[in-house]
Formats: structure tokens, sequence, C-alpha cells
């Protein structure tokens, strides 16, 4: 007998997402998500500046922030871990991110097909109206990921 | 070495914290800029994050932008309008390079086109649009 697949959960696979790589070096957090959407936090750090003037986080680190958050709400999306390239990420930048201040990326995925999966998503540090950034990109499913076989990233209920 | 750039001081601090250096060589007589494989650009297991390809992609740009404004004795405030980073082929877990080129220059924008690859220079792995302000 076949139990249903749990459905991914942002949440639970953060949990583990954050733990590695460059997104654990960046230290990026989960802060909310809903049924297309998940946003993300990256915290203010001495040592993500871009410049040389000025307390404020550099734009590099944005661009992760919003990469992860938006292979994080297709997943969110489609309901399962389907790994997914990045094609294309655009990010306009509004303004620079307030000193000292965390940027958060909200990003939903507006359309998906069996193949492709297309965001749009806005950073921003005190107020989502007043983005520090605005992001579309699309993204591309592909091959066999080992983390897909990670119970972790299958969705929660083991709280 | 008469095609060895000049010098426009250091990285910033999230290019250097990410491991980003500046290896030595030119191309089109901008520098070209390296980051090693590690855990700290990882995104799915041995492959580059594209946040970390991105990192590398922008620094190359500004470099490139300095490079550049130096020669031309201007030292303006950058300041990022935006950026498009196409994704052409997966980073996998060997070193990285990028640099930038100077598609144009004006007197308030800079359009920088920069593009990243690893051990074959004729295959890159993501290429990226910057159009930068000056102030």
């Amino acid at each position: 007998m076949n139990t249903p697949t749990p459905r991914f959960d942002a949440r639970e696979a953060s949990k583990w997402f954050f733990r590695h790589g460059h997104t654990g070096w960046l230290a990026l957090r989960f802060t909310d998500q809903g049924d297309n959407w998940v946003e993300l936090e990256l915290p203010w750090r001495e040592d993500l500046l871009g410049d040389r003037s000025r307390p404020v986080l550099a734009s590099g680190p944005i661009i992760s922030l919003m990469d992860m958050a938006s292979g994080m709400a297709i997943w969110q999306t489609r309901g399962t871990f389907q790994p997914v390239a990045t094609l294309d990420l655009r990010v306009d930048y509004q303004r620079p991110a307030r000193e000292r201040a965390s940027v958060k990326g909200r990003v939903e995925c507006y359309r998906i097909t069996r193949s492709a999966a297309f965001v749009r998503g806005v950073a921003y540090d005190d107020d989502i109206a007043d983005p520090v950034a605005h992001v579309a990109g699309c993204f591309m499913t592909i091959g066999a990921d080992p983390r897909e076989a990670n119970p972790a990233l299958q969705g929660g209920g083991n709280d | 070495m008469t095609d060895r750039p000049k010098t426009f001081g250091e990285l910033p601090a999230y290019a250097r914290s990410l491991g980003l250096s500046l290896t030595g060589e030119s191309e089109g007589g901008m520098p070209v800029l390296t980051v090693d494989f590690g855990s700290m650009v990882e995104g799915r297991p041995q492959h580059f994050h594209g946040g970390a390809t991105a990192g590398l992609l922008e620094n190359a740009g500004y470099v490139a932008l300095r490079t550049a404004l130096l020669e031309a004795g201007r030292d303006p405030v950058l300041k990022p309008i935006n950026i498009t980073v196409q994704y052409l082929a997966a980073g996998k877990s060997q070193a990285s390079f990028a640099v930038g080129r100077i598609t144009r220059l004006g007197r308030r924008n800079a359009n920088v086109s920069v593009e990243a690859w690893q051990a074959d220079r004729a295959r890159p792995i993501a290429t990226a649009v910057m159009n930068i302000l000056m102030v």
C-alpha cells in the first residue's frame, strides 16, 4: 500500500536547506509562505556589505535570497520538490536597503507548466509597499537531484 | 605586461567574503575574477548556487566598470539599476571565472556585459547584463 506523498512545505524544507552551502553561509531564514509564494529573510551582516562608505547589504546576496525564494515558491506551488535550474533572473534595484537592515524576499510563482515556471517578487526591508528590488525569473525543471530522497524535503508533519 | 589592468582598490566586503579574487589575468583590458568551488558557493550538491554565480558576475561587472572609469580619470559613486542573469550551464564543482566588458560608458549610465566560465573559456556557464548609474 502506498501512503500519499506529503506535500512540500517550505517551512519544513528550510530547516534542512539553510544548514548547508551557499544559503547556509548567508544564514537565510524562513519567514512566511502561502499557496504559491514563499518569503525568506537575509539577516544583515558586516561581511556582506557592497559599499565601502555605507553599512548596507550588497546587491549580490539579495540575488541569492531571491533565487532561493524563487525555487521554494515553485516547489510550494507544485507541491513537490522537483529540482529546477534558473534560466533567467532579472533584478531591478529600486533603492538601497536601509543601514543595518535585514532584507526579506517574497516571491510568487504565477505560472507553472510541466517543464517551466515563472516567478516574480519583491525584496524589502521595512515595508513591502516600498521595496528594495523587484525580481522576475524563469526556471526549468531538471533531472534527478540527490536531495529528492531527503525526507525533510517531502513535506511537514514531523514538528 | 602591458595588458595588466591598473589597480582600483580592494574588492567589496561581500566579494572577499564569498571568496572572490582577481586572477591577475585580464581580457580586453578588464581584470578576470575567480572563485573556487566550496561549501560557501554550493547550491544543489556539487553545483554552484545561482546566487553565488550572480555574485561573481556582478562583481566582475563592477570591477570592469571601475577599471574603465579609472582610465577615464573618473571616480563616481556607482548605484545598481538592474541586472539580468542568463544561466547557460550548471556550474560544476570546480573554479569559476568571470570578466566584464563595457558595452557603453555614458555620462550617467554604464551598460556592462559579463561572462562566467569554468574549465573552457569558450563555453560560458552564465552571462549578465548590468545597468549601473554613476553619480
